[in-house]
């Protein structure tokens, strides 16, 4: 009993606090294309992307819930890339040295750009992070999350999307 | 049974690692202290109340994107440069003038930026003090909701 306590105690204060609101978006539209500078200054357009599984994942390091979903987005990365999943960082931090760090420190394998203010209002307004959009094979938006994710409804969406080729 | 002691230890430090960790962020400043935005609002559009100095302590992308009318960017109450510029914002004030402090960028439990800029001005001696009360983020809390905004810097 003691245990089952103790067991009980630990979740209430680790986990409670976590939310994900998570919406399918219908009719689904096209997401806004965008070209912005990922931290090599190369330019990184959405629409190089069309034909691929998109997952756009507005972060920032500042962010908790960010930086312990980013472990799972290069997981998910590795395991669908080579059928077609394409995710995109959009960092909204002020800077780009933390941003950089960030990225050697966890070895992202995917693409980060700099976001702005403007790009925010073209997805309807990124208020609070992390945000994620999920972009089928055709650039329309398929599902979006805000809020800790739920990785596992994630991966089930990526590969019914997919299979869809 | 040393296992399953030493895994009951073993998970007592975690926890007590997180609780750590969770002091530092907003879910410790005092509920004396917090104002939800329904009140917040009232006192934007009351003719009387005394108007607080509004600043938000978050991230300046998402503040471009849509800040409360009035309020003014400082930097991330998280970094200690954004720190010394509160510092330096309120230094001339007088102690006992209103400040309301804001930030929205996460949900409330993890945000990283209102609890440090709460206690800078604490330290100060400011005892006027109110930290807006975000529950999720600025656009289901407070845009979502209609409440007055803009955009820009």
């Amino acid at each position: 009993m003691a245990g089952l306590l103790f067991t009980i105690v630990l979740l209430a204060v680790y986990g409670v606090n976590y939310f994900a609101a998570h919406r399918k978006p219908g009719p689904y539209r096209v997401a806004p294309d965008f070209t912005l500078s990922d931290l090599n200054s190369q330019a990184v357009a959405l629409s190089d992307f069309r034909g691929k599984v998109v997952l756009l994942d507005f972060w920032a390091t500042w962010c908790d819930p960010c930086r312990e979903e980013t472990p799972h987005l290069i997981d998910l990365q590795t395991q669908h890339g080579g059928q077609g999943l394409q995710i995109i960082g959009i960092s909204m931090d002020d800077e780009v040295r933390p941003v950089r760090e960030f990225q050697q420190q966890f070895k992202m394998n995917y693409p980060v750009v700099m976001g702005n203010a403007k790009l925010g209002e073209l997805y309807g307004g990124v208020l609070g992070l992390p945000v994620v959009f999920l972009l089928d094979r055709s650039g329309r938006i398929r599902s979006m999350w805000s809020g800790t994710l739920d990785v596992n409804q994630l991966d089930r969406e990526i590969r019914a999307l997919l299979s869809n080729s | 049974m040393k296992t399953i002691s030493a895994i009951r230890v073993f998970c007592l430090l975690v926890f007590l690692a997180a609780s750590t960790r969770l002091v530092a962020q907003a879910t410790s400043i005092p509920n004396s202290q917090l104002i939800n935005p329904e009140d917040l609002v009232k006192i934007l559009k009351s003719s009387t109340a005394e108007k607080p100095l509004l600043i938000q302590v978050g991230s300046h992308v998402l503040y471009q994107e849509a800040h409360i009318p009035g309020s003014e960017y400082i930097g991330p109450g998280s970094s200690e440069n954004g720190v010394q510029q509160l510092r330096k914002r309120v230094g001339s004030l007088p102690r006992g003038k209103f400040i309301v402090l804001y930030c929205g960028c996460c949900p409330w439990s993890h945000c990283p930026n209102v609890k440090p800029a709460d206690d800078a001005l604490l330290a100060m001696g400011f005892g006027n003090v109110k930290v807006l009360y975000i529950a999720g983020n600025f656009g289901t809390d407070w845009v979502d909701k209609g409440f007055p905004i803009t955009k820009g810097d």
